[in-house]
Order: C-alpha cells, then structure tokens, then sequence
C-alpha cells in the first residue's frame, strides 16, 4: 500500500461548487508530487484535504496505512507551507524557526543545531535576530519555509510556496527543496500554476483541470506524451501547436491535411481518416526549405537562451517555433517548415484525448 | 534617430532618506516599448508615478513632446497607467468602466463618439462579448484586459505599465504577453513597461533598462544586455538559469577558479583577478578536462538544467534534452571560451 492514499475524493461546497470531482491519486514514501493545473482546478482544495483543512464531501484520506479523513490537522503530522507567509510578528526569524520545533518537544541543543543548518542552506544566517516587518517579502517567505521545512513532518503539503520570490530566488529556492526533499526523503505534495516549477521539482506531477486528473506521469512522461489537448497546452511554455484537419491515406501512406490548406504532412503511424488535431511542440518545428508547410512571420520573441518565432501558415491558431537565438527574424518574412515525424502528436477532435 | 518622444533628464526623487531615484535620465522614441527591470526596491514604480506626475521630483525635468510637463498635473499629461491590480470598479459593468475616463470633465466627446472608442478599444482586446457583464464577474484575464482597455480607449500619448500581468496565472500571462506585443504595434504610442519577469522584458523591449537601487545600470537592446551586461548585478537581471559568475585568477594563459580549476583561456586583458561570467547554455556539459558532479538534475521540457559542482563553485548547465544523466554523475563541463564575459573584480 502506498504512503499517502486519496480514494475517490469528492469536495462540495456550500452553495453548490464542486471544486473536486472524484479524485484517486496513491503517493509513494519520499516521493515528490506535484499538482499541477490553472486557478480552480481543485488542486489547492485538494492539498487542504490531505492537510486536514477541509473534510471531502465524499471519500477517503489515508496516511501511512491509517484514515485520516476526519483527523484535525494537528493529528496529522503534516507540514503546511502556504503562499501568503504568516509569520509571527512579535518573534525574531531564530524564535518563529524555533517555535514549530518547540511544540513538538525537540530538545534545546538540536533544536539549535536544526536552525543553524535550515538558516545556512536557506541564506537566513545574517537574519536570524532580526524582525519579520524588517524582512523584504521575500525573505519572509524564505523564513516561512524555512520554518516548515525545520521540521520533520511524514508529509510536506506546499502551496505555491515561491509565489511572491523574485524569478533569481525562485530558482535558488525551488533547487534548495528539490535537494533537501532528495536527502531527507520527506514525502511532499506541491500546489502550483506554474508548468515550469512542476516540471523541475516532481518526481511525478498530477495534472488537474476542472475538479478533476487528467494525467498522472513523471515530468518527461507528460511533457512527451500529453493525456490530451489540455495537458498538451498546459504544459511547456509556449505549449504544443495545434492543427485541425483531416487524415488522408493515399498510396498506403498515412498524412495530415489541414483544414482549408495544402500542405500534407506525411505520418509516422497509420490512423483512421477522419477529422482530427496535429499537435507539434515548438522545439520539434524547424525551417525547412522542402517542408510541408508555409507560412509568413508575424512575430519573433528574443528570450535569451532562444527565440519563440510566431508563424502564421493560414491555420487558426498561428504555429511557435523554438529557434536559436542567433538568427533574427523580420515580421513577413516567408517561411517553410517541417517536422520532427517522431515527435508529432495526434488528438481526438471530439474528447481531445491523444490517439 | 527620430527625435525622442519622451524624455527625463536627472531626475531625482527622495523619500525623506530614502533615495528612490538618483539622477535618472532616459528618452523614449515615439513608437517605442522601453521595459524596465530591477529587483524589488529599486526604484522602478516611482519611475512610472513620476512619470505618470503622481510623484512630483525634487530635481530634473520630464519632457513629453518637447513639452517641459515636470510640474503639471498626471490629468494635464496624458498619459495612461496600468496596474497589476486591475483597479476597476468590480460593480461597473465592464462597458462603463471603459466609459469611464472618456467622460472625465474637459473631454467633452459625444456619445456617439464614446461608443466608437470603446467599440474599438473592446474589439483589440477581444472583450466585446463582455461588455455588459460586471467587472467583478470577469476572470483575472478578462479583467486584465479590461484594464488595458480602459487605459487605451482614451488614446494617450504615453502608456505606463507597472507589472500588468505580474497577478495572473503562467498560462494566461503568455497569452496576454504575446497580445500585448501585438496591441503595441497597432497602437503606435510610446510604452514604458515595468517587470521583474525576464521572458516578457526580452521578448517585448525594443530596449531594456536596468535599475538598481534607483541608478541605471545599462540600457541597451534585450540582445545587448543578454550578451554583454555592464556588470554582474545586470547580468543576473537576465537569464534563466542565472547566468554562472566565478572569481577567476590569471594563471599564464589561462584563467583559473578559486579552487584552482582552468575555466577559459585568456586573453590581453591587463588585470590579473576578474570575476568571469558564462551562461548556462554557453557550457557544454562534456569535452572538458576537469569533472564535476551533478547534485541537480531538472527537467525543463525542450532542455535540462543541471546543478553541477565544478571549479569549486555550483554551477548550472543547460544540456540538451537527450543527455541521460543522473545526481551524482561525474561530467567534464567545458565552457564556451567565445562566449564568456569579465568584469574587473
């Protein structure tokens, strides 16, 4: 069994919204998830579930073998870090690190030696004595992690816990909890919009949408084989390119026509003809002088390390190609491309699940 | 060079002791999108409420259209500020929200006319179906784009933007980025755009300015200060990873890390200790002569990052997708000796 079950976890609330539609997810001990989805998806209500902040409508919570559904959270031994920092204002960072430790009876010596280690890797040494309305928000919300991650608990519960840091200290953070979650091995589940932060710290990530998982899979899983449309948009940045149209056997070869066009884009794979959605991640779209689709430039998106050049090849949404960053791009200049065959991607145009 | 558009000149502003603006000066092209970055605290909304005239300097002048408007009132400017807080009237519909600043007293348009500037203004944001619904009903985006669109519906000469799409969700602010970019170039008018978000400041800025506490550290095409920061503060305003800075020393041809590792060859300069940067795109995770080991391993989608102890230092590597490795894993990094920049230490 694993460490941390949900079965069939429903949440109503009153007045009618159902923020979680019948949820089942098992978390292994150590392990990282990460709930991934857009603002009312049901992943913070989710998270506030396990933590014992909300009790489902319906179905079970349990934790290392035991339910915890109608447990307060104080039963629970979880460790909560929310994305609004409180902080106690009247203890210095030493005494508001100290205090959750305090509560569970550490003694004064490791409790010390627990706060030195926690304030070193965390960069909070120099504030130790200071106040919290003397911190920048940032580094109070360093000392709420810190704080939360001082501790021990069976289970991490995170929520969008580097919301407010500046982009610099968001990276530096989101590698401290990657790396001390990886020595500690404290099961953690991590609450975020942020495709880019899923990606970099799960083990596996949940993506959710409307209430409900939509896929479950380690982050190379879900970025190369998307459940469907929505987790294909939603992860990546941009998201993959999608075409409708029609497939077409001639010759015994399988190809993609799309809508209102004559480009023809030969497949790996044989499918049925019929109507249906050509997904291509922007990295997996090149120029090509013999390629099967033209197009015109109509936006091209310096961002250092790449370009994001925006196509527009008469499709109804305008195709992104992942570019190096050398090459500048003029707005109509003309442009053929061609595909990775390996790495397009086929969707069902009635329920947008992948083929 | 067109003749600037908008210009400041020394400007100087104090909070009681606190400096927020030491001596500024800055000129803005007629068509321009100028993206200011900094961290927090560094000056870049008062930059913005000074020139918006919701700040008044103790010291330099701010031109608009040649016009000297330094002590007019942010009303007799005409300029238009966004927030990141949306500010809209949540139990307005969104329609007279847009109407709103079309019937301030001294513009006297009809309503005929009225109707045509918020059709206009609500057909480029594509909120036209919206119109009649409260704001207060709308999504973040949605109410986003209304505030956009009543800052645009009475076409100022200048747009100030503070960090419009800072509260919404990643998605949504690509979406809007990429709408953004393309609003501006049917606009035509001059916007000064305030962010801490690196993808929008290089994606969007004709030129991109750097403020420090309160003091312009480079201005320069996103280009520019990408490759050639002025400084390490600039250089870690931009990049994602942050771009890699060691302490190097010269040791006959080559340059070598505090712990003694060769880095990069080097060349005429004259000083002997320098603080090198590289980007973690510009270092290759093999071909090297030295190992590292690989403490991090993230997956970014098209790349991977890798935090890897190397020279003594903790360093990051963007690595192509297909590279299999594992925390732990011994590497042999070489950097980019072409693409390596030193400041003197």
């Amino acid at each position: 069994m694993s460490f941390l079950e949900l079965r069939q976890i429903k949440k109503t609330f009153p007045g009618g919204t159902e923020a979680v539609k019948g949820i089942d997810m098992s978390v292994e001990e150590g392990e990282l998830i990460v709930l991934l989805g857009p603002s009312g998806c049901g992943k913070t209500t989710t998270l506030r579930i396990i933590a014992g902040l909300e009790v489902p409508s319906e179905g079970r919570v349990i934790m290392a073998g035991r339910d915890v559904t109608n447990l307060r959270p104080a039963q629970r031994d979880v460790g909560f870090v929310f994305q609004f920092y409180a902080l106690y204002p009247r203890m210095t960072v030493r005494q508001n690190i100290a205090f959750p430790l305090e509560s569970v009876g550490m003694p004064r010596r490791e409790r010390a030696e627990q706060i030195a280690a926690v304030a070193e890797a965390m960069g909070l040494a120099a504030l130790l004595d200071r106040y919290p309305r003397q911190l920048s928000g940032g580094d109070r919300q360093r000392v709420a992690l810190a704080r939360a991650v001082a501790r021990r608990p069976s289970v991490y519960l995170m929520d969008e816990p580097l919301g407010t840091l500046d982009a610099d200290q968001r990276l530096g953070m989101r590698e401290f909890i990657r790396s001390r979650q990886q020595q500690m091995k404290i099961t953690t589940i991590y609450v975020t919009h942020d495709q880019e932060e899923a990606m970099s710290l799960a083990d596996r990530v949940v993506v959710m949408e409307a209430g409900r998982i939509c896929q479950t899979g380690r982050p190379t899983e879900v970025y190369d084989d998307p459940a469907s449309l929505f987790v294909a948009n939603f992860v990546g940045s941009p998201g993959m390119n999608f075409v409708p149209g029609q497939i077409e056997i001639q010759d015994a070869e399988c190809r993609f026509r799309p809508d209102g066009n004559d480009a023809r884009i030969a497949l790996k794979r044989h499918v049925r003809p019929g109507p249906i959605v050509f997904g291509v991640r922007p990295e997996h779209a090149h120029p090509a002088p013999d390629g099967p689709v033209a197009g015109k430039i109509v936006m091209d998106e310096y961002q250092g390390n790449f370009r994001s050049v925006h196509v527009d090849a008469g499709f109804p949404d305008n195709l992104v190609m992942r570019a190096s960053p050398g090459r500048n791009w003029a707005v109509g200049e003309q442009i053929r491309l061609g595909f990775d065959s390996e790495h397009t991607r086929l969707f069902d145009v009635e329920t947008g699940q992948r083929l | 060079m067109e003749e600037p558009f908008l210009i400041l000149e020394n400007i100087t502003k104090r909070f009681g002791r606190v400096q927020a603006l030491r001596s500024v000066s800055l000129d803005v092209g007629a068509n321009e999108l100028v993206v200011v970055l900094g961290p927090t605290g560094a000056g870049k909304t008062t930059l913005l409420r000074t020139i918006a005239g919701l700040e008044a300097p103790q010291d330099g002048t701010v031109r608009i259209a040649g016009e000297d408007v330094t002590r007019r009132s942010p009303a007799g400017r005409d300029v238009a500020l966004v927030f990141q807080d949306f500010s809209l009237y949540p139990n307005w519909t969104a329609r007279r929200n847009l109407e709103f600043p079309l019937r301030a007293p001294g513009r006297n348009l009809t309503q005929a006319q009225i109707d045509e500037r918020v059709a206009w203004a609500a057909d480029l944001l594509k909120i036209a179906p919206l119109l009649d619904r409260k704001s207060q009903q709308l999504s973040g985006g949605e109410m986003q784009r209304l505030a956009i669109g009543r800052a645009i519906v009475r076409r100022p000469r200048v747009f100030l933007m503070d960090e419009p799409l800072t509260n919404l969700d990643a998605k949504l602010r690509e979406a809007l980025r990429v709408e953004l970019a393309r609003l501006r170039r049917e606009l035509e008018t001059p916007m000064i755009y305030v962010t801490h978000d690196q993808t929008e400041a290089l994606s969007m800025a004709d030129r991109i300015i750097v403020l420090s506490e309160g003091r312009i550290l480079q201005i320069g095409t996103p280009q520019e200060v990408y490759r050639r920061p002025a400084s390490p503060v600039v250089a870690r305003q931009l990049g994602q990873p942050a771009i890699n800075l060691l302490n190097v020393t010269r040791s006959g041809s080559v340059w070598v890390s505090e712990s003694g590792t060769p880095v990069a060859p080097a060349g005429d300069e004259t000083e002997t200790e320098m603080i090198l940067g590289v980007r973690a795109e510009d270092i290759a995770p093999s071909g090297g002569k030295h190992a590292g080991t690989i403490r991090v391993v993230e997956e970014m989608g098209p790349t991977k990052t890798l935090l890897v102890d190397w020279a003594g230092c903790d360093i990051h590597i963007v690595a192509p997708v297909t590279l299999s490795v594992s925390p732990g894993d011994a590497i042999f990094p070489r950097v980019d000796p072409a693409r390596i920049v030193l400041w003197r230490a």
